[in-house]
């Protein structure tokens, strides 16, 4: 299957490509290996500074009662899986092709291995990532988490996941991408391909938390069986050099249904050019594509595309944009395309600045110019999520929150 | 005039470069209700927002006293801080901001989910707790919101926009009930600390919250300091070109 992902091959770096998203990063620029690293058995002897890195991107280190499963890759290394879950698979990506032969009907189906210079870079280079799957019918009610932590400075770090939630499963991840502190630059390969059977749900949510001089180019393909559920949480709330990424999920299976919600920040010196793109090729099937994004700097494109391509589809997407005093640009890019009679998709955006009236009705409760404006700026960033797990709602939460200081 | 606790001296008000309401002057004494009512567009809200301070209502004359401070220069989080609260009539949509965020803002405090949804169930608002606050609101929501919103902030002066204006009869028994509770009448009148001005066009409101004092605002000029309900037949009986006569 064929991803929609804008060529960005020739783009110089510095500078945004005719179809508006950035110019990226050259992946055989950065060092290709890096050294192998340990495996740790026990999360809490990690030193301080990496459990705190990894905690701002949902990833808990010292008690793990409250996941089902932990995966930690350390550039190319994971080092680190255990599962406290019957009935669900996890391991690296690299242990679940030689276990399963039938992996290689999964393997590069849901996004094309020739899509760009990021995926091609990443079938031919060192991978690795994780493998999860739940077995049919198999619930689970803690998540399952992982964190891809990019440690050594300079490296192109490439990822291939795949996720299975088989027929009938339920299935909640939150992996958390971040970097050392010490990180100079840095770039994030992510490729991810999730499989939702029929009448299976997969929620998986994502936290950034990377450094000013990091890029990354995660590259994701979603298949949705009949009446499967997928449900993606993307939040990104720190600074970050540039990110380019369209996930791209495709309904096909009667009555499907994907949500995307994104909460982005940008700061100054930043890009980043983030989409979501849902085909609804099975009657009945159903999206919601939801964005926030709020800048104090930097560039904030935000995407959403919807195709209606089957009878009785329902979409809806809503690019919402704040610009806050000290500056920065959003281009909200809402599309929907229709292919057949009888589908009903429509959009909203807007970007703007906090209206000055809201925060004179928050003042008038008491509340300081600065509190009214930070309680608005809170209550934009806040996204109903249906269905959320309340552990992996907190965790995005937490993330949202922990920026509030810089934003404002 | 210890007894004195808002004072408008010779107020002038400018919105837009346009001057709304030229010189009023205004005593009302803690523990009382005054009743405010005039045509539209007269400047009754006007008014109102600039007693709260709100920033477009420019004071070109005059000033406001409130507990004996000069507030005419301070802003509306000061006003409200120093015990100023307002109901607004059209408050605005405040997405992904909660009734309950609200609620809490006012109250300046912890408070439990407990309390608060005791709070909210006083007002009728319980199932709003989680809501945008005033997205989606039918009229009586919003006036209830508005009330509960004040009944947790608690200011010790109340400014009413038209609290009946969109609300049913049977809410409006509800919204006077409210109104009594955050003007203390409950309490003897010796001893409320509380006061408030209201305004209203059809006097409906006052059917369940007592006014000690009714004012009529014309073009921006205060007229007919009286018995409310007084005021009120007058205005069913000949209309407002009775007012504006007297004001002329």
């Amino acid at each position: 299957m064929r991803e929609v992902i804008p060529d960005l091959g020739d783009a110089p770096e510095d500078m945004a490509s005719p179809d508006g998203s950035f110019g990226g990063p050259d992946p055989d620029a950065f060092a290709a290996d890096a050294p192998e690293m340990p495996y740790v058995e026990d999360l809490s002897s990690l030193p301080g500074d990496v459990k705190s890195r990894m905690l701002r991107a949902g990833v808990v280190t010292d008690d793990l009662s409250g996941r089902a499963g932990t995966f930690i890759q350390v550039d190319h290394t994971p080092v680190h899986i255990s599962l406290a879950q019957d009935g669900v698979e996890m391991m690296s990506v690299r242990e679940a092709r030689e276990k399963h032969d039938w992996l290689s009907d999964y393997w590069w189906k849901a996004v094309d291995a020739d899509a760009d210079r990021f995926t091609s870079n990443v079938e031919h280079g060192d991978y690795n990532g994780y493998f999860i799957r739940a077995l049919p019918g198999q619930k689970t009610l803690l998540p399952l988490q992982a964190c891809l932590y990019l440690g050594t400075d300079d490296l192109a770090q490439n990822i291939h996941n795949i996720v299975i939630a088989e027929e009938g499963s339920e299935l909640h991840i939150i992996t958390g991408c971040t970097s050392g502190t010490h990180s100079g630059a840095g770039l994030h390969l992510g490729v991810s391909e999730f499989y939702v059977k029929k009448g299976a749900k997969l929620t998986f949510t994502m936290i950034h938390d990377w450094q000013p001089g990091i890029s990354v180019r995660p590259r994701t393909g979603i298949i949705v069986e009949e009446g499967g559920t997928f449900l993606s949480n993307y939040v990104i709330m720190k600074p970050v050099k540039d990110v380019q990424t369209n996930p791209v999920a495709r309904c096909v299976g009667r009555d499907a249904t994907v949500r995307f919600n994104s909460v982005i920040a940008g700061f100054p010196g930043g890009r980043m050019d983030l989409g979501s793109t849902v085909y609804l090729d099975a009657p009945g099937s159903r999206t919601e594509i939801i964005s926030r994004a709020i800048a104090v700097g930097g560039e904030i494109v935000a995407r959403g595309y919807i195709e209606g391509n089957a009878p009785d589809v329902r979409g809806h997407l809503e690019c919402r944009g704040l610009i806050l005093d000290k500056g920065g640009v959003i281009h909200a890019v809402p599309e929907l395309r229709g292919t057949i009679a009888g589908i009903d998709l429509s959009h909203e955006a807007a970007v703007g600045k906090i209206a000055e009236e809201e925060v004179q009705y928050l003042m008038a409760r008491g509340l300081t110019h600065d509190e009214a404006a930070a309680t608005i700026v809170r209550g934009f960033l806040h996204v109903d999520i249906e269905g959320l797990p309340d552990a992996l709602s907190q965790e995005m939460q937490h993330a949202i929150e922990a920026s509030e200081q810089d934003l404002m | 005039m210890d007894d004195v606790m808002l004072s408008v001296s010779n107020l002038h008000v400018e919105v837009s470069g346009v001057e709304i309401l030229h010189g009023i002057d205004l005593t009302i004494r803690y523990g009382e209700t005054a009743a405010l009512f005039g045509p539209n567009g007269s400047g009754k809200s006007t008014l109102l927002m600039t007693l709260m301070g709100f920033p477009k209502h420019i004071v070109t004359g005059g000033n406001i006293v409130f507990k004996g401070q000069d507030v005419t220069g301070m802003t509306v989080d000061e006003r409200a801080r120093l015990g100023l609260g307002i109901s607004f009539q059209r408050p605005p949509v405040v997405r992904g901001v909660k009734t309950r965020d609200m609620v809490t803002a006012c109250l300046r405090r912890e408070v439990s989910d407990g309390e608060l949804r005791d709070m909210a169930g006083a007002a009728g608002m319980e199932e709003f707790l989680d809501r945008d606050v005033n997205y989606g609101f039918s009229g009586g929501e919003i006036k209830r919101s508005e009330l509960l919103q004040l009944l947790a902030q608690n200011p010790e002066f109340v400014l009413l926009d038209e609290p009946e204006s969109g609300v049913d009869l049977v809410n409006i028994a509800v919204i006077g009930d409210l109104i009594n509770r955050l003007l203390q009448k409950d309490v003897r009148i010796r001893e409320r600390s509380h006061s408030g001005l209201i305004i209203t066009h059809t006097g409906h409101v006052l059917d369940y919250v007592s006014a000690r004092t009714g004012y009529v605002m014309i073009d921006g000029r205060l007229s007919c300091g009286g018995d409310p309900h007084e005021i009120l037949l007058t205005i069913k009986q000949c209309g407002y070109e009775e007012c504006s006569r007297c004001v002329k």
